[in-house]
């Protein structure tokens, strides 16, 4: 379970990005987070895991606090998030097997990592999980060979070989065709329920939002303004959080405070 | 508010790179009269220029033909060139490789990243020559001290654009390696090192280019390799030989430069 209390996140002396935000996020749904650009959903995502790091407020996950460990002990934590970026952040030269095991660099040892000697069973894991997704075939190519959708697969792949608690998806589509963003929002769904995984998605696609997630929250400058079944989401919703000019919006956020 | 169609303008103009008109002209003006004046005022003998023409003719026609009679010397001089230039260059990006990652923003911190810097602009404030008189007082005339000349040379350059090759990388693969927990080493040799390896092996063939030429200058002032023989055979108005090796000089430089530039266009 992941509990997101109080989040505030304020960028120098601006006015803060997220702000007082609350969300908790169990079993293995798949939320959506929808909302314009600016409305702190890629800053929500990253403070979870302290790529970026928070201002205030406490982020937990099945019972560890993230927003106090200690940079050695926060590299440890974080094998227990995975991340899957929008533009795929695959290391291009390297091979696609490579980049898969980039995700237990975490676990192995330095000198393991320099000298590509992968242990046994992170290999069968890989080629496990790259045939689950359809990849198994290109383990040797180098990353930059593929096509978007199998990239976006090398990056799920990626994360998943963490293991991880939790997997956070930072509009993982938005560079991909229409075709292939549904097969990357299903295979999404899919592994969730496989591997009973919770996944948040940020997402700017309303429509693919609704049909793949159990949940939507939709955000708007900072806060959490929507929360529910996608079912819930009606006109008058989506225009509430997509309404509105960014500069403003905060400046009454930061008044507001 | 629309414009009627006639009213629209028909001409149009690029914008002055100075758009302040006074201030254009004035630097205009200014940059002639300067040019003008340092003309008329520099020492410029026209009596020795022409005696020096008539010394040129006398250096070139004792240079024609050029003599190979010392092909051995010739031989040897370049041999302990190329000795030099490749070990100065590999020891050169032995030193810039941790060097430019300091001295890359997006990665050191603050206070490393100042020292790097520190470093790479003193290696680079000197020219060759300089640091070659410089080695070449403290370790005595020979190879030696051009190889260290050069080890500073390739510092300068093959750390300076690494870092700025460092600082140019996509960050979001960082970003990844770090949101996997990945360590600090770790996440620069998978992140970082893919991403800039191009750029270092190009650097590197064109620094021991650069390096074999360069060899060929530090030579002169006593730090060994084949400047070294064409200094003494200008010492000695040898000049058939010293043609002899200029020519020399000049294909292995082509030869290498081509060969470089095969090798830098297959890496991508």
């Amino acid at each position: 379970m992941l509990k997101i209390t109080n989040l505030t996140k304020r960028y120098g002396a601006g006015d803060p990005v997220l702000k007082e935000l609350n969300l908790t996020v169990e079993g293995e749904q798949l939320t959506s987070v929808i909302g314009s650009s600016g409305a702190g959903k890629s800053t929500l995502l990253r403070c979870i895991n302290r790529l970026v790091e928070p201002t205030s407020g406490s982020v937990v996950l099945n019972g560890t606090e993230f927003t106090t460990l200690s940079r050695r002990e926060l590299r440890t934590a974080r094998r227990r998030i995975g991340m899957v970026f929008q533009g795929f952040n695959l290391i291009d030269r390297l091979t696609v097997m490579e980049n898969v095991q980039a995700g237990r660099l975490g676990y192995i040892s330095t000198w393991a990592a320099l000298s590509r000697r992968y242990p046994k069973d992170d290999i069968r894991r890989a080629f496990e999980l790259m045939e689950r997704v359809g990849i198994a075939h290109y383990a040797d190519k180098r990353a930059d060979e593929l096509s978007g959708g199998e990239r976006q697969r090398v990056g799920v792949v990626r994360a998943l070989m963490q293991r991880p608690e939790i997997l956070l998806a930072d509009e993982p589509t938005a560079s991909l065709d229409p075709k292939t963003s549904e097969q990357i929002m299903s295979l999404l769904r899919d592994l969730a329920n496989e591997l009973n995984l919770p996944v948040i998605i940020n997402i700017h696609n309303v429509t693919e939002a609704k049909e793949f997630s159990d949940r939507i929250v939709g955000m708007r400058y900072g806060r959490i303004i929507f929360d529910d079944k996608p079912d819930a989401l009606t006109r008058d919703e989506m225009d509430q959080i997509y309404a509105g000019v960014p500069s403003q919006d905060r400046a009454e956020a930061g008044a507001a405070a | 508010m629309s414009t009627s169609p006639d009213t629209l303008p028909e001409s149009w103009r690029k914008p002055p790179f100075i758009a302040n008109p006074v201030l254009r002209y004035a630097l205009y003006i200014g940059a002639l009269v300067y040019v003008v004046f340092t003309l008329a005022t520099l020492p410029i003998d026209w009596a020795r220029v022409s005696d020096g023409l008539s010394r040129a003719q006398r250096i070139f026609s004792g240079a024609f033909p050029p003599s190979f009679d010392r092909a051995g010397l010739l031989f040897d001089g370049f041999m302990e060139s190329l000795k030099i230039a490749i070990l100065a260059t590999v020891g050169g990006i032995i030193l810039s490789v941790p060097l430019a990652f300091m001295a890359a923003g997006n990665i050191a911190p603050k206070p490393i990243y100042l020292l790097g810097r520190a470093i790479i602009i003193v290696a680079r404030s000197f020219h060759p020559v300089i640091v070659a008189i410089i080695f070449v007082k403290a370790v005595g005339f020979g190879p030696f001290a051009g190889a260290l000349t050069l080890v500073v040379y390739s510092v300068g350059f093959v750390a300076k654009l690494l870092a700025e090759r460092i600082e140019e990388i996509d960050f979001g693969q960082v970003e990844a390696m770090r949101s996997a927990g990945a360590g600090f080493l770790t996440t620069q040799v998978y992140a970082v090192v893919p991403q800039v390896m191009p750029r270092l092996v190009g650097l590197g063939i064109y620094q021991l280019d650069s390096n074999l030429r360069a060899s060929a200058v530090v030579g002169i002032v006593g730090a060994g390799g084949i400047g070294a023989t064409l200094a003494n055979a200008f010492g000695r108005y040898d000049y058939d030989f010293a043609l002899a090796i200029t020519m020399v000089i000049v294909g292995v430089i082509l030869v290498s430069e081509a060969v470089s530039g095969v090798i830098r266009k297959r890496i991508t």
